[in-house]
Formats: C-alpha cells, sequence, structure tokens
C-alpha cells in the first residue's frame, strides 16, 4: 500500500471488501424495494410515503449507527457485552406489555411512525454475551473427545449455560411474543457452540431428528418406516466394531428414533393449525389450498420461477408488481430478485450473501481474540441462518417462517440490527492488531 | 478457552456446509427458473387477461340506401363480486326495479362457476337508455359495478322479420365448435343474421391486460404490442325495396301466406313476405326476446315460420306453365295444339274436373287456366313412345321439371331454404309397386297437384325463369358486402333451364298475358298502363279451402318484377292473390297507387279473424 494508513483513522483496519460487500447489498436491496412497491403515480425515490422513500431513511440511519459503532472503543462492547444482553433480554420481556400492536404481533416499541422490534437486536446481544462467556479461557465445554459419565455433569455445566444463553431469548421471544420466525433465529448459535467445540454428535442427532419428523409426516405408514429403521441398525452392525458399548449406543439410537416417529405425529397434531399449513405446504402433504394457505409459496414460486434465465427486466415483473405475492417488500423481497432479474440476477444475490459469510469467517478465524473470533461465527451463523431460511421458504425449500434477508428485505428494525451484528464485528476485527485481548 | 488445533478444523465443516446449502439453493433456483416452464405460464395466468372489444355489427341498407338495420347501443350492468363493497343496495335495486332477494341471487350467480368472484359477469342485461341514465347518476354508490356498453340492433321499420332474422348468445354446441364464439356472444341465429354471419360480426379486437392480484386492471401487457383492434363489421346492401317490403306486408295483414318479388334481370329478391309477421324489434335484447319469443311461438298462425323459404305449398295451376313449357320442349305439343274439355278429363271419369266446358289451344288453356288440357299435357309428355318405360318417361318430366328450381335447393343466401317436392320414380313404386303406375295414376301433378310442392321462393323463380325466357339467377337478398359491395360469383350467373326455345316461352307468355285479359282468370286485377302477365292457381290441400296462389310478372317486355304469391286456404288464387300482386307490381313500377279501393278492400281482408269483405268471388 503506498499509503500508510494513520492509525488514528476512523477506519483504520476496518476491512474495505466486506463494508463494500454490505453497501452493496443494502443498495440491491433498496432497488428492489423499489421495484416491489412501485407506483406510477410516486416515482420520485424520496417520497416518504412509499415504503422506498422510508427504506432510504433508514439506510441513513443506518449508516450513522455503522459510524457510530466504529467510533466507539471495541473493549466497550467485551466490556459491556452481559449488559447489552441482560438490557435487552429485559425488553424483550417488557414488550408486550408496553409495546404498541402491530399487525396482530406485540413485538413492537412504537416511536412516532416507526416501530421498533427489540427482539431484532436480541441476535447481537445474544452474539455478544455468548462470545463473552465461552472466551473465558479456563472453560471447556463438551468437545469431541470421550467423555467419562462422571465428568459428563461437570463439563456439560458449562454447554448447558451457553446453551440457555440462547434458549433464553428464544423462549422469550416465543413465548412471551408469539413471533416464530424471530425466535428460532437464536439455533443458529449452534453453529458457534459447534466451532468453539460441541460435539458433533449434537449436530447429527439434531439434522436426524428433522428428517425423521419429515419422514415420519411423509410416510403414512408409521410400521415401514420403523421397520426401515431397525434394518438400518442390523445392517450398520455389519460395520462397526461388535462391542457392548457400540451395541447399547445403537440400541438406544433406534429407539430413540423410533420414539421420535411415534411422536412426531402426536406433536403435528397438536401444532397450531397455521403451522401445520405451513409443513404440508412445504412437505406437499395433506390438502393445501393454493389460494389460500398455500398461496403464499404458491406465488412465491411462479414469480420467481416466471422470472426465467435473466429475468423480465428491472421494474418489469408482473408477479410483484401486482401484488400477486404477499410481503413481497419484507419476507418475500427474493421473489422480486427472482422476477425481474431472473436466475442470473438470484444466483448474483445468494452468491453475494455466501461471500458476505464466508468473509466473516474468514475474518474470524484471523483474530487473535477468542471474542472476536467467537462473535465473528455469531455473525455468521446468524447471517447465515437467515438467508438459508428466508430464500429457501420463497423456492418452496423451508417452511414459511417469517424471518426478513438480510440487508435485503424492508424494514428499519431488521436492517440496523443486521448492521449493527455485522459493524461490531468490522470494528473488533479493525482492532485485532491492536489489543490482545 | 483455547482455540484448539483440531478445533479449527470445524471452519472448513462449516463453510463448507455454507456453500453446500448455497449450491443447493442456486440448483434448487435453475429448475423452477430456467427448466421448468410451468412458472412462467402460470404467471400470465395469473396477472394478464384477454379482453375482447366488440366491435359494431353491420348495417343493413335497402337497395335504395335507406337503413333496413341499424345499431343501437345497448347498456349491460356488470358486476365483480369482490369488489363490491359498501355498494348502496338500496338504491341499486330501486333503480334496476328488483327486490333485494334477486339482487342476492344475481350476485350469487355471478359468484359460481362458470363465474367467480374475481371475475366480472352480467348482472343486468340490456338496460335501456333512460335506465342506463338514472344509473350512471348514482354510480358513483356502487362500487364493483360498472356498465359495458354494446351494441344492439334497431330495426327503423318493422319489417322484412322473417328475411332480417335475429341475434342471440351463442350456446354451448356453437362455441365448442367454433373457436371464434366465447360465452356471452351474439351471433345470427336466423335470415341474413345468420346467412351474412362472418360478414356482419367484424373482426373483434383483442387487448391483453395486466390485472393485479384483486383482478384490477393496471395497465396493457407490453404496451399493447400485440392487441388487435376490433373491425367493424361490414355493411350489407340489401337487394330489398323497403317499400315494396312494407306495403306487401301491410296488405298480406291478416292472412296467411307468402310473397316474393324478384327483379328477373338479377335475380335480386325485391321483397320477400312471410304473414304473418311480427316486429323485428320485439326480439331484440334479451329481455324482450325471452319475452316475446314464447307468445310468438305458441302462436297458432306461426309468425316465426318463415313460409316465404320453409313453406312447402302445392303450386296447383301455376305449374302448369312449365308443363307447357316442357311439352312443347318435348315436342308433343304447339302453340296450335287444341283440346275439348267436357268440364273434366276423360280418361279419368272427368277427374280432374275443370271450370265450365271450352276448346283450348295452348295459349288459351294458359288463360283460362284449363285442367284437362294439361292432364292431356302431362299424360302425353309422361307417355311418350321414344321411352321404354313409363318411369323413364316420367323421370325425364321431372328432371326438367327441377332444373326450374322445384325439389332442389336454389342456393339462395337465405339459410333454411326448404326443397320443396318432386316426386321421384322410387316414391310411385312404393305406392304403387314397380310398373304399376302410369300417366294417368298421377295425372295431378300436371297441375301442380298431388305430391308436387314448391316453396313460394322457387314458386317465383319459376316466374322469372319465364320473364328472362330460359335462365334465371340465383335468387338473393344481398347484392353488395362492405364498402367494395362484392357478392358472391354465384350470383351473377346464369342457371339455363331445360327448355331454352325462345319461341316455346313467347307462347306461354301470351297465355299469361291474356290471364289479365277479358276472361282471364286475373282480369279483375289488370293493372292500368302495364302489359303483365301472370297466371292464378288454386291450390287444394288437404288444411281446408284451396291455396290461393298467383304469379306475375311485368312489364311484359324488358320485365322489372316478377311477383309469387300465395295466401293459404283463401280459395281461388285470382280473387285473393292477384290483387294484391297486382298492387305490388302497380306500386314498385310507378310508385303509386291508382286503384285505392281495390287497396283498401283487400287489405281489410281479414282471413285469420275471420273476416271477409269480399264477398263475391270472381272466377
Amino acid at each position: 500500500m503506498a499509503l500508510r494508513q494513520n492509525e488514528n483513522s476512523l477506519f483504520y483496519g476496518v476491512d474495505k471488501i466486506t463494508v463494500l460487500t454490505y453497501a452493496l447489498l443494502v443498495f440491491m436491496g433498496w432497488l428492489n424495494i423499489y421495484a416491489a412497491v412501485y407506483n406510477e403515480e410516486h416515482q420520485n425515490i424520496f417520497d416518504t410515503s412509499q415504503k422506498y422513500g422510508k427504506q432510504l431513511i433508514w439506510i441513513g440511519t443506518a449508516a450513522l449507527i455503522a459510524f457510530s459503532i466504529l467510533l466507539i472503543d471495541a473493549g466497550f462492547y467485551t466490556v459491556f457485552a452481559y449488559w447489552f444482553y441482560g438490557i435487552v433480554l429485559l425488553l424483550c420481556l417488557l414488550v408486550p406489555y408496553l409495546g404498541r400492536e402491530i399487525k396482530g404481533s406485540k413485538s413492537w416499541f412504537g416511536v412516532g411512525g416507526f416501530g421498533i422490534q427489540p427482539a431484532e437486536f436480541m441476535k447481537f446481544a445474544t452474539g455478544l454475551a455468548l462470545a463473552k462467556f465461552l472466551s473465558n479461557e479456563n472453560l471447556v465445554i463438551v468437545s469431541r473427545y470421550r467423555l467419562r459419565f462422571k465428568d459428563l455433569i461437570k463439563n456439560y455445566k458449562n454447554t448447558l449455560i451457553a446453551v440457555s444463553f440462547l434458549v433464553a431469548p428464544l423462549l422469550v421471544i416465543k413465548v412471551l411474543q408469539d413471533e416464530t420466525g424471530l425466535a428460532i433465529v437464536f439455533v443458529s448459535f449452534i453453529i458457534v457452540l459447534y466451532r468453539e467445540g460441541l460435539s458433533i454428535n449434537f449436530l447429527l442427532f439434531g439434522i436426524l431428528a428433522v428428517v425423521l419428523f419429515v419422514l415420519s409426516l411423509v410416510v403414512t405408514k408409521i410400521s415401514t418406516l420403523i421397520i426401515v429403521l431397525a434394518s438400518i441398525t442390523l445392517v450398520s452392525f455389519l460395520f462397526i466394531k461388535r462391542s457392548m458399548r457400540n451395541l447399547i449406543i445403537a440400541g438406544s439410537v433406534f429407539v430413540l428414533a423410533s420414539g421420535m416417529v411415534l411422536a412426531t405425529k402426536k406433536v403435528y397434531e397438536k401444532l397450531e393449525p397455521h403451522q401445520k399449513v405451513r409443513i404440508n405446504v412445504l412437505l406437499g402433504i395433506g390438502e393445501v389450498n393454493l389460494k389460500d394457505e398455500g398461496y403464499n409459496v404458491h406465488q412465491a414460486k411462479i414469480a420467481i420461477g416466471s422470472g426465467g434465465w435473466a429475468g423480465k427486466g428491472y421494474l418489469k415483473g408482473t408477479q410483484t408488481k401486482y401484488n400477486f405475492v404477499p410481503e413481497q417488500d419484507t419476507d418475500f423481497i427474493f421473489c422480486t430478485v427472482g422476477e425481474e432479474w431472473g436466475f442470473l440476477g438470484s444466483a448474483v444475490v445468494i452468491l453475494l450473501e455466501l461471500f458476505l459469510i464466508l468473509r466473516v469467517i474468514f475474518l474470524a478465524e484471523r483474530q487473535r481474540s477468542s471474542f472476536s473470533r467467537i462473535y465473528g461465527y455469531g455473525v455468521a451463523s446468524a447471517l447465515f441462518f437467515h438467508v438459508a431460511v428466508n430464500i429457501g421458504m420463497n423456492i418452496g425449500l423451508m417452511p414459511v417462517i417469517g424471518i426478513p434477508l438480510p440487508f435485503f428485505s424492508y424494514g428499519g428494525t431488521s436492517l440496523w440490527s443486521f448492521t449493527i451484528l455485522l459493524f461490531i464485528f468490522i470494528k473488533l476485527d479493525a482492532n485485532r492488531l491492536l489489543i490482545l485481548r | 478457552m483455547n482455540n484448539n488445533a483440531h478445533l479449527g478444523d470445524r471452519k472448513f465443516i462449516i463453510g463448507g456446509f455454507f456453500v453446500l446449502v448455497a449450491i443447493i439453493y442456486i440448483f434448487r433456483l435453475f429448475y423452477i427458473q430456467v427448466i421448468d416452464e410451468s412458472y412462467k405460464i402460470k404467471a400470465q395466468q395469473n396477472a394478464i387477461e384477454v379482453r375482447v372489444d366488440y366491435p359494431q355489427r353491420g348495417v343493413v341498407y335497402d337497395r335504395n340506401g335507406k337503413y333496413l338495420v341499424k345499431n343501437e347501443p345497448s347498456y349491460d350492468l356488470m358486476v365483480t363480486p369482490r369488489l363490491v363493497k359498501g355498494c348502496d343496495t338500496l338504491a341499486l335495486c330501486q333503480t334496476l326495479e328488483i327486490t333485494k332477494a334477486e339482487f342476492l341471487k344475481r350476485i350469487k350467480k355471478a359468484c359460481q362457476a362458470p363465474n367467480s368472484p374475481r371475475k366480472e359477469s352480467i348482472f343486468e342485461k340490456q338496460m335501456t337508455s333512460q335506465r342506463y341514465a338514472t344509473l350512471q347518476e348514482k354510480m358513483y354508490l356502487f362500487k364493483g359495478f360498472y356498465v359495458q356498453v354494446r351494441s344492439v340492433r334497431k330495426y327503423p321499420k318493422p319489417i322484412a322479420a322473417h328475411l332480417l332474422g335475429y341475434v342471440g348468445e351463442v350456446n354451448k354446441e356453437i362455441t365448442e365448435k367454433n373457436p371464434y364464439y366465447l360465452d356471452g356472444d351474439y351471433i345470427g341465429i336466423t335470415g341474413m343474421e345468420r346467412g351474412y354471419e362472418e360478414a356482419l360480426r367484424g373482426i373483434k379486437g383483442k387487448r391483453k391486460i395486466l390485472k393485479d392480484v384483486h383482478n384490477k386492471e393496471v395497465g396493457s401487457f407490453m404496451e399493447g404490442k400485440w392487441d388487435t383492434a376490433a373491425v367493424a363489421g361490414k355493411s350489407l346492401y340489401s337487394t330489398l325495396d323497403m317499400d315494396l317490403q312494407e306495403y306487401g306486408e301491410r296488405l298480406m295483414k291478416g292472412k296467411k301466406g307468402a310473397i316474393v318479388a324478384i327483379e328477373p334481370s338479377t335475380g335480386e329478391i325485391l321483397a320477400i313476405i312471410s304473414a304473418p309477421s311480427y316486429d323485428p324489434n320485439l326480439f331484440v335484447g334479451v329481455k324482450e326476446r325471452s319475452k316475446n319469443y314464447p307468445v310468438l311461438r305458441n302462436d297458432s298462425t306461426l309468425p316465426l315460420f318463415n313460409r316465404a323459404l320453409q313453406a312447402m305449398y302445392p303450386p296447383g295451376s301455376t305449374f302448369k306453365l312449365i308443363d307447357a313449357l316442357i311439352g312443347q320442349d318435348e315436342g308433343v305439343i304447339n302453340r296450335n295444339s287444341g283440346r275439348y274439355c267436357p268440364g273434366g278429363y276423360p280418361p279419368m271419369g272427368g277427374k280432374p274436373k275443370c271450370h265450365g266446358r271450352h276448346s283450348v289451344d295452348l295459349v288459351s288453356a294458359i288463360a283460362v287456366s284449363c285442367n284437362t288440357y294439361f292432364s292431356y299435357l302431362f299424360f302425353d309428355i309422361t307417355s311418350q313412345k321414344k321411352f321404354n318405360k313409363y318411369a323413364d318417361g316420367f323421370s325425364n318430366w321431372r328432371k326438367k321439371v327441377m332444373s326450374f328450381g322445384p325439389g332442389t335447393h336454389l342456393g339462395t343466401d337465405l339459410p333454411y331454404d326448404a326443397p320443396g317436392n318432386v316426386p321421384s320414380v322410387n316414391h310411385y313404386d312404393k305406392v304403387f309397386g314397380k310398373g304399376r303406375w302410369y300417366g294417368n295414376t298421377i295425372v295431378s301433378l300436371g297441375i301442380g297437384q298431388a305430391e308436387l310442392t314448391l316453396v313460394p321462393l322457387q314458386m317465383a323463380n319459376v316466374v322469372a325463369t319465364i320473364a328472362n325466357k330460359g335462365y334465371y339467377y340465383v335468387p338473393h337478398c344481398v347484392k353488395g358486402i362492405g364498402a367494395e359491395k362484392v357478392i358472391d360469383k354465384k350470383y351473377t350467373e346464369k342457371h339455363y333451364v331445360a327448355v331454352q326455345k325462345e319461341e316455346y316461352y313467347i307462347n306461354v307468355i301470351d297465355g299469361m298475358q291474356k290471364c289479365f285479359e277479358p276472361g282471364g282468370t286475373a282480369y279483375a286485377s289488370r293493372i292500368p298502363g302495364f302489359t303483365a302477365c301472370g297466371k292464378t292457381g288454386t291450390a287444394e290441400n288437404p288444411h281446408g279451402k284451396s291455396h290461393a296462389v298467383f304469379m306475375a310478372f311485368a312489364p311484359r317486355d324488358n320485365p322489372k318484377i316478377v311477383i309469387a304469391g300465395l295466401i293459404e286456404n283463401a280459395g281461388f288464387g285470382g280473387t285473393w292473390t292477384a290483387p294484391i300482386v297486382s298492387l305490388m307490381i302497380e306500386k314498385y313500377l310507378t310508385g303509386k297507387i291508382t286503384r285505392p279501393e281495390l287497396e283498401k278492400r283487400m287489405e281489410a281482408v281479414d282471413l285469420i279473424r275471420g273476416k271477409n269483405l269480399l264477398t263475391t268471388e270472381v272466377h
């Protein structure tokens, strides 16, 4: 570099690639919001009666927030990590009682004409708190090393504490606010725990559970499924060491799996109708009315599918422009991309989001401080979860869970929260050479 | 905690997992966006609707450029049930004069298949312009409703209902057979409306419009690149003379029958009357038609029946003209061939009967319409020695008769014409047994009775052929379509009949002229100032009194008009039909009537209601 950057400069050490990718995504997001709510009568982009006008305000304020974060000393986030967590969690607890009801959801604090969802800010707070807890030098969470039973409780204690950092907001937001989308995001922090040593078996069990859940709903005859499970268990004996221990493990896996299969139907029956329907829509089981329950997903697929190779052209999408897809400026913003920019545009968006996430992982891995690294993984995991679930539901690979596409979807709270989430990490990364924590 | 080296590898697993998910998503996108075409079709169905612009149906002019058929705007009230919100139901019901229950019934109908709450459908059809005006003032109260303007037929004069026909909504059978027609389209059902449907209907315009999710129109697809404009239907220039038609219909009031007038030099139909008739305006609009149709349909005088084209009547004595021509052509008789008539046909014991005793030659036989003379003639034509079998002689006669039109479809431009009937050898073989019938068995054919039937249009065509001395043009009612005024070539081609020698025709025409002279059967109906030629007929039939038939043309040289007329169950042709025909000829040729008493008398006759002001029958 020809010019050495001033170490006191605000932007010293700031990863330009990340910031540029961020800016690019936000800009593309805005373009698509404009297209989604495009209206010939309101073409002025600064028209704040329209969502793209409002989004411009959100973007401006998000930039201010980003600057502020870069201004504040990186130590601030480390020191006050638990405080952030505590305060935001408290707000989440209070919002059902003090907040304003918007669209039937009691998760908003009203500020003038704008609303703010504290649950959105729980993400970075959880990331910080988790990073603080896990970066404790003497802490070991369950690693891949085999443990004797007596060690389990001691070691699992820390794991359980770590897990409760994400379970607490999950429960508060799900139970008190009934915001499944906002709540389920916290599951993504499991990836952070995995990176820090949680046994892969937990993840595999999780995946197995999901697979079994799906199978037991899709396969009508439960007995067939259990017979298949039994056969798999028996066949697996041919490949593993036939010790008593393995026998017990395999046996209990089989019993658990069968129990899970049997329980699934019961659990499924207990789900709320709209949740059942979402699962039905995704798995293509049961009777789905494309005019009602299945409408969103069906219309989203039509919009995206009709985009073809290179799309219909900017502002030329008929499906999005004429409101065939509900929520097309927020959770279903990807439809606009799919319809107007086609396969090429959609792939670019996915690749850009992927690039940002991988860049964050890359940056996280170069941190000398565990805190920064763990927080970085938190950022990457949360972003990944949002992108995967949001785009997944747009293209019919995931059930409809109301969560936004990072940097893309319309909405101040989500843009702010993702900006805060990312820029705290950018700040931590910028400081990596200065301080060793 | 410390960053163990072995945990460092996990970044690859995590990163790899992220990349894997991204790849799966991109593959999925590739599938639904590039490979699977179904979504593109569905998107089209979602947002693009083809709207039809209805063109104006072509108007119809008479031969002098006067409107026979015009268009008038009609107003359909359309409803899109989903958009009906806060509609002032009471006001709407009051304006349309319907009950609340009826309102709900119609809304329900608009919601059910094949309609849909999202689609507009007709709520009230063809409102009057007055109702439209009152409705228009309050339209802002009726959200979800709008008025669609279409045009309906308007007949300035209540005439020629059978000729013009009417338009109606297409039925399922038509929409299935012909993809041009969609539900709710109109099509010509009868008459000219049907015969010239393709010219009259024009070309429907198609607009592809974009709709939003609420089915609201939001613009045109591709800025209307694929839209086509509606092309108005072509005007028809009819051959009809409105004044003659109107006059004829006036004279035929109170009578059952038909009159067809043709210009022989072109085959153009000048008037075509089927009585009783009805006001064609009664069939304009679905509501009007559904109200009036059953009434007319159940009328015992069959006003919907187009007698001019479809009623197969025995021609009676008028048929003797054809016999006279064929007889000369076969060399069986000539102008001077005479017969003595003892008041009946002797070989069959005096049947068929004839009026009075007289000696006649060919010309006077025609003038006095001698049954005996033509019975002999028919026998002679069919029983000639040159034929091995009687059946061959009969077939020869039949073939020549049919060349004049009877027993065939003339190929006119009006739909549903009946062919009439000239009985065949097979028919008689079946009735009497093969070889067991001969000339005298069926001799009444020779005087236009028995199984022989013609429709009035064919009768007129026979006169036209005689007036032309050997050929006819296919009678037609349209002489020009659209601005270029073209018509099918088949209407400008001469059709030559089996008898060609001019001399034969002159002999027959001499007889016809005598008909209007003292002692002739139509002397009372002579037309002052013109040499007209005619032939009376009194066709016996199983339905009561004889049908009164009369055919004529005028003037003798260079004929301008031929007319054939028939009044059902009236009696003698010279008494009933000849005066009406002669009045029409006079009206057409001079534009005025010199015999107002006759006109008044004929007009006053009401055979349907039993009023008969003619006290004496003139034979």
